[in-house]
């Protein structure tokens, strides 16, 4: 049974969706409950196909043929899952990330969505289904398809907040069609020179032929990379992201953020030196290399210093989004097997940085009606248990032992060191230190009151503060998860020695 | 030059046609989609856009002497036997050049299917973004009473009424 | 704004041109992918494997079904999209005395051809549905008529009309069976124990040996796909339609 893993983990929150869209919209308890369960057995499911892929640190990796059709003089026919190390991580990730989340959502469901709670859940498991799938397939086109399940239902999802939520959404449509459309030149330029779709077998063609200096492997690579990086939010494609996440209604800003990008992330990296491999990515004769790494600097200062400025506490975070994105593409193309494996391990870590700040202040702009920085004021003394939780994501993206951040900033740093990229480890430790500086003044504010008052105005949110009530703490189905996601934090760093040794011997197996 | 220009055309141009139209149908679609004010002028560029990567790629299935990626049995000794059939329909049965012969399968009469079932797939998948940018465009329609991305912006300015 | 628009477009589309040099000619039979093995295995094997003719139905729901899965996932998605969009589920208020003007539809004329045409069409469509097989056709073609009937219906006769056929209920209804119809076809290939969508291990159930055995199979998800896009079709126009309300029509 256990070679049928993979395919269950898709198939249990699929059977949940049609389920929930069976059951309509007068049973929301039962749709929370039938999501509650698939999403559970499917991070269950996940975890039992880490512990077979590891299979004893021996590092299998489990394929999968769909229609189990054989190969045909050494191509494949069909299409055909892959699931190693890496893939299963960060499945395990993305499950368990979803399953959390719809334990937060209970409470909130029926107040931010009104009656569409159906749909809602519905849309949420295939989510889960769409990012689950794009981790573990093999073949070119079927990424493309799963990337536009993954947009379609962000799309829907994000534009069933207010006005401005919807304005936001048609955004992301546009920019996320064009980015999968050059995704899908990318892919068509490679079918055209190699005759076939499936990874494995479009390597091998194009090792065979040799065809690695044609103009046509480069247009296509960088096609690729401009479709999949439009998609994670690397400035300056990053233009959805901050409107997009920060006006979604907030059950779904928590299942997409730490999500969607980092999804994507996995992707680039899976393009690069799976696809393409490590000859062709960092050969001398390509000036891209440096120029990425540039960009990446780029995005990590530019991100971080658009964070500083703003005071939505929403809007904060997104921007601290795009500046994590900077990390991960500049450690993946700094060149060493280092620096691949720290943009790796951050995509570990920084889902569950975002997963827990983000829960965080949805918690506090839901409990005080505010979302500026206004909210935090006197809130150690108020609300300290989301405090707390809040407290731990901060100390991770400021990069302090011992939580994830301080162990992935070590890793990457190390990895730019090793690369001689001076430039980027300057990056890094400018970012940690205006992180330092954003969330330091963000503590002030919750021990000490109002210093200042903030700069932006007064956009209604969607929460249900009442002014005249006191502020206390919320219930503890929403605290739950919160910890949860905080424990994860502080595991993940904990964790660290053991998952980075994973991530590098697979790392080093696709290399070779 | 002129000389120039017509050996380029004809060698780079001429043989790849078809590359060259759709990028540039593909370019005029993803302009409209980038410039255009209007919502609804962005959605047509995007339609172009997505129509145009369509073609792209059943034109790479395309062969010189090759035919739809069905296999007929017409003209083959499977049907002789109903002559009755042959008699009362059109005379193309033996027109038509015996793709099948011997069981075995000319493969160069035959278009490459491939890329026609992943334009299934893509046609599919625009249609469905497409549905959902309209209904998300009647939702702004409805909160904003424009659809001109310019008036939209001036009303979310803090200076107007949110 | 403009001139940075047609800057990047350019650029892009002179990076996008500067490849087609060494692509293959236009209908070049030797190209890679024309002449490839995967393409070769798919012409010259399909119908001994699947006994299927028409190799581009072999090729959408059997060597690529797991992706044919997804793509009618993706247009569920876009119908429950839309109704998560747009839908307002309020009574409502002041419709009720226009409801029996604007509601007619498209007067007479319309009317009268359309029950002479619609059960021609909707024939047709099942026929083009059961047909892929052996002609151009197959589950999404098959599907899209059928709800154009279901749309002209309510084009000429109002969308009350309509509705009393195709209720929102039953929308959602058919188009969730669809796809269970297709997933479920599948496990039910995994609980036979070969792998998810491996049709060839059904022959015990369906007449014939394990290649006729991937022929019914894939009539079955084709018959899937087909309630799922008819669904959602008439869903998309229903709520696209009448702005979320579904009370007056076109």
């Amino acid at each position: 049974m256990t070679e049928h893993f993979p395919v269950l983990i898709l198939l249990v929150p699929l059977f949940g969706a049609l389920i929930v869209v069976l059951l309509g919209k007068e049973r929301p308890n039962q749709c929370w409950m039938t999501s509650l369960i698939s999403l559970g057995i499917s991070s269950i499911i996940s975890i039992f196909t880490v512990v077979a892929v590891l299979a004893g640190n021996k590092f299998q990796t489990i394929r999968y043929r769909m229609g189990g059709w054989p190969e045909s003089n050494g191509y494949e026919v069909g299409i055909e899952l892959r699931v190693d190390i890496l893939a299963a991580l960060v499945v395990f990730a993305v499950t368990f990330v979803g399953f959390v989340n719809t334990i937060y959502s209970k409470t909130r469901a029926e107040a931010e969505v009104q009656d569409k709670v159906s749909f809602f859940y519905a849309l949420i498991q295939l989510l889960i289904v769409g990012l689950c799938g794009i981790v573990m397939t093999n073949d070119a086109f079927n990424l493309y398809v799963l990337i536009e399940i993954t947009s379609l239902t962000s799309y829907a999802l994000i534009a069933m907040g207010n006005r401005r939520a919807a304005l936001s959404s048609f955004n992301y449509v546009i920019m996320g069609t064009i980015g999968a459309s050059f995704y899908l030149l990318g892919v068509g330029y490679l079918y055209i020179k190699t005759g076939t779709l499936n990874i494995d077998d479009i390597r091998m063609v194009l090792g065979n032929n040799n065809l690695w200096e044609h103009q046509s492997i480069v247009v296509a690579f960088i096609f690729i990379m401009l479709g999949v990086w439009t998609k994670m939010a690397f400035f300056p494609l990053h233009g959805w992201l901050p409107n997009a996440y920060a006006y979604a209604p907030s059950m779904t800003g928590t299942f997409m953020a730490p999500l969607m990008t980092k999804v994507m992330v996995y992707v680039m990296i899976r393009v690069m030196v799976w696809l393409f491999g490590y000859e062709f990515v960092y050969s001398d004769q390509h000036v891209w290399g440096e120029l990425v790494i540039w960009m990446s600097v780029i995005a990590i200062v530019a991100g971080s210093l658009l964070a500083l400025a703003r005071t939505d506490i929403k809007k904060m975070l997104t921007y601290l989004i795009v500046a994590e994105v900077g990390y991960m593409v500049g450690g993946a193309w700094l060149g060493n097997v280092t620096g691949q494996a720290g943009a790796f391990y951050h995509i570990l870590s920084d889902a569950a940085m975002t997963f827990c700040l983000f829960i965080a202040a949805s918690i506090i702009v839901l409990r005080v009606g505010d979302c500026r920085v206004n909210a935090f004021d006197n809130l150690f003394r108020k609300m300290p248990l989301t405090m707390i939780g809040f407290t731990v994501g901060a100390l991770s993206m400021i990069g302090l032992p011992p939580t994830c951040g301080f162990f992935s900033k070590w890793y990457l740093i190390s990895g730019g060191i090793e690369a001689g990229q001076w430039e980027y480890v300057c990056a890094l430790i400018f970012s940690s230190l205006v992180n330092a500086v954003i969330f330091f003044r963000i503590f002030e504010r919750a021990y000490f009151g109002q210093i200042t008052e903030a700069k932006e105005d007064f956009v209604p949110s969607d929460s249900d503060a009442n002014p005249e009530t006191a502020i206390k703490e919320v219930p503890w189905s929403m605290l739950f998860p919160l910890f949860i996601a905080s424990g994860s934090v502080l595991l993940v760093g904990i964790m660290n020695r053991t998952l980075f040794e994973w991530i590098q011997t697979a790392l080093k197996m696709m290399n070779t | 030059m002129d000389l120039i220009i017509a050996t380029f055309i004809e060698d780079n141009i001429v043989p790849k046609f078809n590359y060259w139209i759709y990028v540039i149908l593909m370019m005029i679609g993803l302009y409209a989609m980038i410039t255009k004010n209007n919502l609804m002028k962005k959605l047509i560029g995007m339609g172009i856009f997505q129509t145009a990567i369509i073609l792209f790629y059943v034109s790479i299935g395309v062969k010189d002497t090759a035919g739809i990626p069905i296999i007929s049995h017409h003209g083959s000794e499977h049907h002789q036997g109903a002559t009755v059939h042959s008699e009362s329909g059109p005379s193309s049965e033996e027109v038509s050049p015996v793709k099948v012969k011997n069981n075995t399968i000319d493969k160069d009469k035959y278009a490459n299917p491939l890329p026609h079932v992943l334009m299934l797939t893509a046609i599919v998948v625009g249609v469905s973004t497409l549905g959902l940018a309209l209904a998300i465009s009647q939702k702004i329609f409805k909160s904003f009473e424009t659809l001109e991305e310019d008036e939209i912006l001036n009303k979310l300015r803090p200076g107007s009424h949110d | 704004m403009k001139v940075f628009g047609l800057i990047a477009v350019l650029i892009v589309g002179v990076l996008l041109l500067s490849a087609t040099k060494d692509f293959p000619d236009w209908r070049d039979k030797d190209s890679p992918a024309n002449e490839g093995p995967v393409s070769s295995f798919y012409i010259e094997k399909t119908e001994d494997l699947t006994k299927v003719p028409n190799m581009v139905t072999a090729v959408l729901a059997d060597y690529r079904g797991y992706d044919t899965m997804f793509e009618t996932i993706v247009i569920f998605i876009a119908g429950i999209g839309i109704i998560a969009v747009l839908r307002n589920f309020d009574e409502p208020h002041s419709s009720s005395i226009q409801r029996e003007n604007n509601d007619e539809g498209g007067g007479l004329l319309a009317r009268f051809t359309c029950s002479l045409i619609l059960p021609f069409i909707q024939i047709f469509s099942l026929y083009v549905v059961a047909h892929g097989h052996h002609s151009p056709g197959g589950g999404f073609q098959g599907g899209v008529m059928l709800g154009a009937s279901y749309i002209l219906l309510a084009l000429a006769f109002g969308l009350s009309k309509a509705k009393e056929r195709f209720s929102e209920r039953r929308t959602m209804i058919f188009a969730a069976v669809g796809i269970f119809i297709y997933v479920g076809w599948g496990v039910l290939c995994l609980l036979f124990g070969k792998e998810f969508l491996d049709y060839s291990v059904l022959n015990s159930i369906l007449p014939g040996d394990a290649k006729w055995a991937r022929s019914h199979s894939m009539l079955v998800v084709e018959i899937g796909v087909a309630f799922t896009v008819t669904a959602i079709m008439f869903s998309m126009y229903s709520n696209l339609s009448t702005r979320g309300r579904l009370s007056k029509g076109l």
